[in-house]
């Protein structure tokens, strides 16, 4: 007993070693992935409202979600999720209302990222970053340049084994849904199994399931093909100007980083700042120049380089073309028959 | 010791090693993806020096695994003792298997939900408190093997002779089951510092419990770089140079450890 | 024992029992829990073929991995023990050290050694022994490799810390009254050594059946083990309740399976006694 206490003793120490804040100072805690804002952001949002900025990371938006889920978001204030996790918070009660009085810079923002489906007029979510999922692939590795989902879902000979797809649920079943003219959304059983059979029959030409390294398979050659989000392809093309993608003819998803306030938030005013903070022009240009995603800061992205357009072609999809696909959406009663399905597809030989 | 073992040892140690000599390599390689050579740099390196984030996550990776393994392995090898001095009991046994088979995303989750619920302050302290619940298995489960052909008649000869149970511990069954303990440790420590899901769940909001595992996988989003792999392998010259110097300086001390 | 058992009462069941209780409850519509429908509708969704078929290959996938990790591990674990005192702490430590790194990027190294274009294909081409790449990676082979890789070092801990006591004048004994070698480590050294084989054995079973990262990124996904499916459940599908069973279902499952073996095992102990 005694070495338990000892052990929980030193345990103690060093949380108060570890964790102390001045009593006084004023802060905020977010939660975002890592590198996807600017490094010295703290420094400079301490300077101008003196809020002390302090930064978790998390690696998916599963994780988050899940830990927000568990303790009700004690801790902390503001959460990066994408769209369809905002409107799941939302919906569970864990997020506050967002004031836009107390955001000016909303206005910074395109018209058009004010009209999301999933949350029309901003009342719980502000919107970071946007963009399509669609192909991205080897201009000079490929026969013949990729047009449709077709095209990856029942590839020509040549690129089977050099082909991959997106390992996140959703946006595995989306493709499938996409090449059926399908809403990205669909949840009813027949169209499930009808994507089901065609993602099994895909699976035999694939080289892997792959959401984190497809583009560097791409830079190596070992992968021709492969299905990406837009941001991410820039990567690829970053390191090999062969590299090329395409919104298939069918259409893509619109996806959405958005950022929302916990209702736990011990400090929903210094949360606001914060949010009025990044929707500043100069943060909405560092996500574009640093991170090569588009961003529905209008007056960030209107201060970008041309030569940053001109380099990476789907940085400059215009907002209002953007809003034509449709967004992936909380499923809610239908998510068991859709995740079951996914079991399938991955359980499958 | 037969050819054919020293043979299969080195071909072990080839095995294990053969990745890590990739990622050492990889660390001093210019280009940032894996799979391209850039040239050889320095680059990597300089940027960890740079990089708080990534040193302070490896600084509380650290922290976590010495002081878990070091309450698990004390604890366990006390419950060992105790298990194997005591009746057999399945649902005793049952317990002691309980943490090994659990699957850590259930254990995070249900640790988290629990320390919400009795207000506990997350942290280090919360991350090393679930450590050691399944590290005591682990540890627990390598010294009862080494228990199995223990000799209990020293123990009992040493009580007999008028030694305390203090006593008798300290000079007879820890030295004897020692290099266990030193296994069960290494194997603790190990499983500690690289455990990902359970840290994920049960650690406070902010960087000041982010551990090494943790900042590693958030990195994936916008590319794990190179400094990861010169982060590692300053991890590894350091541990060895600190292996090679223990055992010089037991050299000749302990005869027959 | 009390501290030890005490920890794990309160951390560990204590815990584990407000999740387990799910099991019994409905998915919320939006993923928490809905508490006012007592059900017992998630047991008989996981006797779908589905999830028996994922149990069944991951207990296949994992038990590969153990023997091999055994056959691996337990001579180098022997060739350890029989080096000179002096030289046996940092030999252990040579054999766990790789696996302070981050599991991460070992794997990450794995991929650039196994890719078609990688280090060990190159080697073997370059050498003639084969002509086309091999296909070995984001399959089931570089899978268990991945298994067998990181868990061999536990195995080697295990089976090191029983046989570092046996006393090598039993196997001089055997042998002086004329039993070969062979008959020697089986008759002799490997009963001796029964409880280390059993608990490396556990290790890399439990581990390999539970793990989530190596099926993602060495299999390329296309494997699914019950790791990733309970991981799945309660983090992309976020139905808590259904990952609550199937956690259930795998520990008691393995529960049975392991208690059997300890008392199997402790009767034997018993019978020879």
């Amino acid at each position: 007993m005694k070495l338990r206490s000892l052990g929980i003793l030193f345990a103690s120490a060093l949380s108060i070693a570890a964790g102390v804040m001045p009593a006084n100072a004023e802060k905020i805690v977010i939660s975002n992935w890592d590198g996807y804002m600017p490094k010295d952001m703290a420094e400079k949002f301490k300077a101008e409202t003196g809020i002390d900025l302090e930064v978790a990371v998390h690696a998916t938006n599963e994780e988050i979600m899940g830990k927000v889920t568990a303790s009700g978001g004690q801790g902390f204030d503001v959460l990066f999720v994408s769209s369809p996790f905002a409107e799941a918070l939302n919906q569970l009660g864990l997020l506050s209302p967002i004031d836009a009085a107390k955001i000016p810079n909303l206005s910074n923002l395109y018209p058009e990222a004010t009209q999301l489906k999933h949350d029309p007029g901003n009342t719980f979510s502000v919107p970071y970053s946007w963009g399509t999922t669609g192909l991205c692939y080897r201009s000079d590795l490929v026969k013949a340049e990729p047009t449709s989902w077709n095209d990856l879902l029942n590839p020509s000979d040549d690129l089977k084994g050099k082909i991959t797809m997106l390992a996140t649920d959703r946006w595995l079943m989306a493709a499938g849904f996409l090449a059926n003219g399908m809403s990205v959304n669909t949840t009813d059983q027949a169209s499930l199994d009808k994507v089901r059979d065609q993602l099994v029959a895909t699976k035999k030409s694939l080289l892997a399931y792959d959401d984190t390294t497809f583009y560097s398979k791409l830079v190596s050659g070992e992968a021709s093909l492969v299905h990406a989000w837009d941001g991410w392809c820039n990567y690829g093309i970053a390191e090999n100007d062969k590299i090329k993608y395409v919104v298939p003819k069918e259409g893509s998803d619109l996806w959405v980083d958005t950022m929302v306030i916990t209702k736990a938030s011990a400090n929903p005013e210094g949360a606001a700042k914060f949010i009025n903070f990044v929707l500043k022009a100069e943060n909405g240009k560092w996500v574009a120049e640093n991170i090569m995603y588009k961003t529905p800061n209008k007056a960030g992205m209107d201060s970008l380089d041309k030569a940053t357009l001109e380099k990476y072609p789907n940085m400059a999809i215009a907002p209002a073309d953007l809003l034509k696909f449709e967004q992936l959406r909380d499923l809610g009663a239908g998510m068991k028959a859709f995740s079951k399905t996914v079991s399938e597809i991955m359980a499958a030989k | 010791m037969p050819r054919f073992l020293t043979v299969h040892l080195g071909a072990t140690y080839a095995f294990l090693y053969m990745p890590i000599l990739v990622l050492m390599v990889l660390s001093f390689n210019k280009a940032g993806l894996p799979t391209a050579w850039g040239g050889f740099s320095l680059e990597w390196y300089g940027k960890l020096a740079t990089n708080p984030k990534i040193l302070a996550s490896a600084w509380n990776s650290v922290i976590v695994a010495c002081v878990s393994t070091a309450i698990a392995t004390t604890i366990g090898t006390l419950l060992a003792l105790g298990v194997e001095r005591s009746k057999p009991s399945a649902a005793r046994d049952a317990l002691l298997f309980a943490p090994m088979i659990i699957p850590d995303i259930v254990l995070a989750i249900a640790l988290l939900s629990f320390f919400t619920l009795v207000k506990f302050t997350l942290g280090l302290q919360s991350i090393i408190l679930a450590h050691v619940v399944f590290n005591i298995a682990f540890v627990c489960a390598v010294v009862r093997a080494r228990l199995k052909s223990f000799d209990w008649s020293l123990t009992e000869a040493s009580r007999d002779l008028g030694a305390g149970a203090f006593t008798t511990f300290w000079r007879i069954t820890l030295p004897l089951i020692l290099p266990a303990v030193i296994a069960a440790a290494l194997l603790a420590f190990t499983l500690s510092v690289d455990e990902f899901i359970i840290a994920y769940f049960t650690a406070g909001a902010g960087q000041s419990s982010t551990t090494l595992p943790m900042q590693i996988y958030a990195m994936i989003r916008f590319g794990v770089t190179p400094e990861i792999n010169a982060m590692a392998t300053i991890v590894m010259l350091v541990s060895f140079v600190l292996v090679l110097t223990a055992q010089r300086l037991n050299r000749g001390r302990i005869p027959g450890a | 024992m009390a501290p030890g058992l005490i920890w794990l009462t309160a951390l560990m069941i204590v815990p584990c029992l407000l999740i387990f209780v799910l099991a019994f409850y409905e998915r919320g519509i939006y993923g928490g829990v809905d508490w006012s429908i007592l059900t017992s509708e998630n047991i008989r969704r996981a006797a779908d073929w589905l999830y028996v078929s994922v149990f069944i290959d991951s207990a296949r996938i994992a038990g590969i991995a153990t023997l091999i990790a055994l056959l691996i591990g337990y001579p180098a674990a022997f060739a350890i023990a029989r080096a000179p005192e002096r030289l046996q702490t940092p030999l252990l430590f040579m054999a766990i050290l790789p696996f302070w790194t981050n599991y991460l990027i070992r794997t990450y190294a794995w991929i650039v050694l196994l890719n078609p274009a990688g280090l060990i294909n190159g080697a073997l081409i370059h050498l003639g022994i084969i002509s086309e790449p091999l296909p070995i990676l984001y399959n089931e082979f570089a899978v268990i490799l991945g298994l067998v890789y990181n868990y061999t070092p536990f195995v080697v801990l295990a089976i090191y810390s029983s046989l570092q006591r046996l006393d090598p004048s039993y196997a001089e004994a055997s042998r002086d009254l004329g039993a070969s070698a062979f008959t020697t480590f089986v008759r002799i050294i490997l009963p001796l050594t029964a409880s280390g084989v059993a608990a490396g054995a556990v290790f890399v079973f439990v581990l390999s059946i539970g793990n989530f990262v190596t099926p993602d990124l060495l299999g390329g996904g296309k494997l699914q083990m019950i790791g990733n499916l309970i991981y799945d459940q309660f983090l992309t599908a976020r139905d808590w309740p259904f990952g609550a069973t199937l956690s259930g279902l795998l520990i008691a499952l393995m529960m049975l399976a392991l208690t059997a073996q300890a008392l199997a095992a402790g009767r034997a102990r018993g019978e020879h006694a």
